[in-house]
């Protein structure tokens, strides 16, 4: 039975797969994209089916009891229904996408994705976008030709905006009409965020950071990779589980954080990036300024504003 | 399953139902139990109504189904009450009214998008299947219309209608499934003409089409009732020439011989291999055409008196018509009558005579005492007879009622002597057994008499409500002589039941009745060109193309074109372009203003923008200055700062610019 399952799951997701692949719209191509009737698919949905099964049972109810009033009747209801493929196929047939553009978004959170396109004019309240498996309605009314969406995220750097598919099933539900829409175009996706170590403290030299006996001890917390080992509370830690660090209070405000690549070693590439980009975020966050010093002693800042911000997570991104 | 749908837009889960759809379903389903309603008891579609209403109120509260138990029980309710009715789960009327049932019963579980997309279908299914009672085009009508809700339904499941709990989604609702039922209306009709009927029915249909009470065999005092106040219509008749006058519009049906005590039935004679006497024809014949309904019987219908049988039929001895095949759907035939004739008036066949004498022993003995003392007074003389009776009728305090009281044994007597109250039926069976009792051979003849002359369209309507039984008598010489003695009766009681009796000139029509006999014509061309479109006439739809028989096949090839060319048709229609551009309204109003001020000479210079415009028009204007600065900065920001301005703004800009009238400064 699983087994069943999963092996209709795998037809189905085989023939996710190949239909793209053998519809149009698969290559990359420059914005503006109208889609025209080449590119427009449509397909009857399962209550379509239904329908078609229903229509059959009273297109032979009506022949076999020579009724011509009910025939008329499953002519008429027939017809309509049928009809509305062409209002489901209208919903997505001129659909001109302008441009694109992202916000900034971080690795793992969904990142929102901005569409224009041309007002023609035409409602198309049922129009929906997907840029993954999940399919997330874009409603455009007559006048209105902004909708936004959000993507999936999966890696800093440089992302190509995944393919979109526009799909409708409006106006009875009966039929499902899609395209895609591979767009030529890269978002930047800032570094995943880790929260968990401590921001070293604010002296300009580490060396001096570390014997900062000076700051006032704050209390303990939890044990993070990559806390410097000599803030560890050995004491206390063997009262516990597991080991505890000593937190000393923040410097003083003014005096800008230095968030050094080298603070982080002992840690892999990936996370010694999160761990910096969480820290430019809470100080961004807290209003501190900050310098960054990336891996090979570029140093950003000191700086505290939106563009300093940008500026390093755009760097902690595109760091290869 | 992934969430790979978020349908249904704003409320809720994505699957579950919202309140629009839920009423609309609700509505849907009413639709169909009134579609339905006529031919269930009152009382059982009362109670679907009210759990309809029940439903919709509890779902207004609380959304939640209505709990298993109550509807386990409702279905086992339903069919249970349907055999406590019908005696019988099967057959047309007591499925109906079983699945009217089960829509309910779906409606009390549907929470979700899928159960309301499945009660949708079921309730277009049941609404077709009300169409097998009736196929009037005024029903039909109606039933087409009631699809309305149910493709509004279907629509608000979908995502895209103005939320909240007002009228607001209404009216785009219902707009889309109006539109596409019009516009594909012409399909709809290409494809009810194309689709190859069959020939036989794949299983038992015979003798379903409508469900009517005609004529039967039988005539006891009170049987005609529900035929006199039935105003469904019976056949139409179109005349070559002018119609017989009215007193002569008797249309015979079927001839009584036997009498029983209680009821006239045809018996033996009517059914012997006789030939049937010739009839002399005085004057000329009237040839008409008959359309006769159907009534699932055989007899066929015909102006007093047929000289001859059409096709497919036989003429019996006592000159009625009788059809080869039960009338299961609506006949057209051509006759030829003689309104002025002379019926067997050389001899009567002896045994034809005594058949016509024949009277039940021991029954109604006032009635034969009376009709010897006629004898003993009269002689030999049969015309001071009939006289007597008809007299009788006429100054006997007889009555005419259709609510005539019940009869006791001797129906004849009683009615006679004591109740003298009663309708056609009752004077025909009376007089005819007195004639019999005085020695006159009489039968009773049945059939329309009256109808509706539609001048318009030139043909004569007849009602079932025109039913009619009258006598006829042997006169030596003379032969059969029809006597209507009903028409002796003088007093008349009009009945309240809204139905008319034929035979007393329609002295109890409705007021709508005129209006609905001269509408009447569309429900003849309906019933010719729709309800009446079958195999035959399919078959020679191509006659024009020269193709004599058009094949099941043939259809099926120009049912598929048809099919391809309205696709095409429609995909070219629905991939026009809108017409108009997207005017950009913003210009037009700039210009409008420019107009305006250029009529009192500030002309907008080819170089000049619209800042400096608006500065210079500042300057030219003090009066006038504090709307145009306003308006400056409106545009200067609608045109230029906003990439998407609100369009409640470019509203207000516009109704600033249409109010805004330069006051001039008299210089």
């Amino acid at each position: 039975m699983d087994a069943a399952i999963r092996e209709r799951d795998s037809l189905a997701a085989r023939i996710r797969r190949w239909l793209p692949a053998l519809a149009r719209g698969r290559r990359p191509e420059a914005l503006p994209v109208t889609l025209d009737r080449n590119r427009v698919y449509i397909v009857p949905t399962r209550a379509g089916l239904g329908f078609a099964v229903l229509l059959a049972t009273m297109l032979i109810g009506a022949l076999n009891y020579q009724n011509n009033a009910a025939l008329l009747l499953t002519c008429m209801l027939g017809a309509a229904l049928a009809s509305s493929m062409l209002l489901t196929w209208r919903e997505l047939h001129d659909l001109t996408l302008r441009s694109l553009h992202a916000d900034h978004g971080f690795c793992d959170a969904r990142l929102p994705i901005h569409m224009a396109f041309a007002d023609d004019g035409r409602a198309r309240p049922g129009l929906h976008v997907a840029l993954d498996d999940i399919e997330q309605p874009c409603p455009l009314r007559a006048g209105v030709s902004r909708a936004t969406a959000t993507a999936p995220t999966d890696a800093r750097g440089w992302m190509p905006i995944p393919r979109l598919r526009f799909s409708s099933t409006l106006p009875f539900g009966l039929f499902r009409a899609w395209s895609w829409i591979t767009p030529d175009q890269y978002v930047l996706v800032y570094p995943r965020i880790l929260r968990d170590g401590r921001p070293p403290s604010h002296h300009d030299d580490p060396r001096e950071r570390t014997t900062a006996g000076g700051d006032e001890f704050a209390g303990l917390r939890e044990y993070h990779v990559g806390d410097p080992i000599r803030h560890v509370a050995w004491k206390a830690s063997a009262r516990h589980d597991h080991l505890l660090v000593r937190e000393f209070d923040r410097a003083a405000p003014g005096q800008p954080l230095r968030f050094d690549w080298r603070d982080l070693s002992g840690l892999d590439r990936e996370t010694r990036i999160s761990r910096l980009a969480g820290w430019v975020c809470d100080a961004y966050t807290a209003a501190r300024p900050w310098t960054l010093v990336l891996e090979d002693r570029r140093t950003l800042g000191p700086g505290s504003d939106a563009a300093h911000y940008h500026l390093c997570l755009t760097a902690l991104a595109e760091l290869p | 399953m992934k969430a790979s749908r978020i349908p249904a837009g704003t409320h809720g889960t994505p699957s579950e139902l919202a309140p629009l759809p839920f009423t609309l379903l609700c509505i849907t389903t009413l639709c169909v139990l009134a579609a339905h309603a006529p031919h269930m008891p009152v009382w059982y579609t009362a109670i679907l109504a009210a759990i309809i209403a029940a439903r919709w109120l509890q779902r207004r509260r609380q959304r939640g189904r209505i709990s298993a138990w109550l509807r386990v029980a409702l279905l086992v309710a339903v069919p249970a009450a349907v055999i406590a009715v019908y005696g019988t789960p099967f057959g047309r009327e007591p499925g109906a009214a079983i699945v009217c049932g089960l829509l309910v019963v779906k409606l009390l579980e549907s929470e979700r998008v899928r159960d309301a997309r499945m009660a949708i279908g079921f309730a277009c299914f049941i609404l077709m299947s009300a169409l097998l009672f009736d196929q009037g085009l005024a029903f039909t009508i109606i039933v087409g219309l009631m699809l309305l809700p149910a493709l509004a339904t279907l629509r608000a499941l979908e995502p895209g209608l103005p939320g909240g709990s007002g009228w607001s989604g209404w009216l785009p609702a219902f707009r889309t499934g109006t539109v596409l039922l019009g516009v594909s209306l012409p399909a709809a009709l290409l494809g009810f003409v194309l689709i190859p009927r069959l020939a036989t029915p794949l299983w038992g249909a015979q003798g379903n089409g409508e469900a009517r009470t005609g004529m039967t065999e039988r005539m006891a005092p009170g049987d005609m009732h529900s035929l006199l106040t039935d105003n469904a219509v019976a056949m139409r008749i179109g005349f070559d020439g002018a119609p017989p006058p009215e007193s002569l519009r008797y249309f015979r049906g079927m001839v009584l011989w036997s009498f029983d005590g209680r009821a006239w039935v045809p018996g033996d004679a009517a059914r012997r291999p006789w030939p049937p006497a010739p009839v002399g024809v005085r004057g000329p014949l009237t040839h008409y055409n008959v359309t006769l309904l159907p009534s699932h019987q055989h007899w066929m219908f015909a102006l007093d008196v047929p000289v001859d049988a059409p096709e497919d039929a036989l003429m019996g001895p006592d000159h009625t018509l009788w059809s080869n095949k039960p009338i299961d759907q609506a006949i057209h035939y051509r006759v030829a009558s003689a309104v002025d004739y002379r019926l067997a008036s050389e001899r009567l066949d002896p045994r034809l005579r005594a058949t016509a004498l024949e009277l039940p022993d021991g029954f109604d003995p006032g009635a034969r005492a009376l009709a010897e003392r006629w004898r003993s007074e009269a002689g030999a003389n049969d015309d001071a007879i009939i006289r007597d009776a008809l007299a009788l009728f006429h100054d006997g305090g007889f009555v005419y009622d259709l609510d005539a009281p019940p009869l006791d044994r001797n129906s004849i007597d009683d009615f006679l002597f004591n109740t003298k109250t009663g309708f056609c039926e009752h004077y025909a069976s009376a007089f005819t057994f007195l004639m019999r009792a005085a020695g006159i051979p009489a039968r009773v003849v049945v059939g329309y008499q009256g109808g509706y002359w539609n001048a318009f369209a030139h043909y004569l309507l007849i009602r079932q409500s025109d039913a009619h039984a009258w006598s006829e008598v042997w006169l030596a010489g003379r032969g059969w002589v029809r006597v209507d003695p009903t028409a002796a009766v003088s007093r008349v009681v009009l009945a309240d039941t809204g139905g008319a009796a034929g035979d007393v000139g329609g002295g109890n029509r409705s007021w709508w009745m005129p209006w609905q006999n001269r509408l009447d014509v569309i429900n003849l061309w309906w019933g010719q060109t729709v309800v009446g479109f079958d195999a035959l006439d399919q078959g020679h739809l191509f006659r024009p193309f020269g193709i004599e028989h058009a094949t099941a096949q043939m259809l099926g090839i120009a049912l598929a074109i048809a099919v391809f060319l309205a696709l095409g048709f429609g995909a070219l229609l629905a991939s026009l372009r809108p017409r108009h551009k997207p005017r950009d309204a913003l210009a037009a109003a700039q210009l409008r203003l420019q107009r305006r001020l250029a009529r009192i000479g500030i002309v907008r210079g080819t170089g000049e923008g619209p800042r400096d415009f608006y500065h210079r028009c500042i300057l030219s204007l003090p009066a006038s200055a504090q709307p145009l600065r306003a308006l400056a900065t409106d545009y200067l920001e609608l045109r230029y700062a906003l990439a998407e301005p609100p369009p409640e703004r470019i509203r207000a800009f516009l109704r600033a610019i249409r109010n805004f009238h330069p006051r001039r400064v008299v210089k």
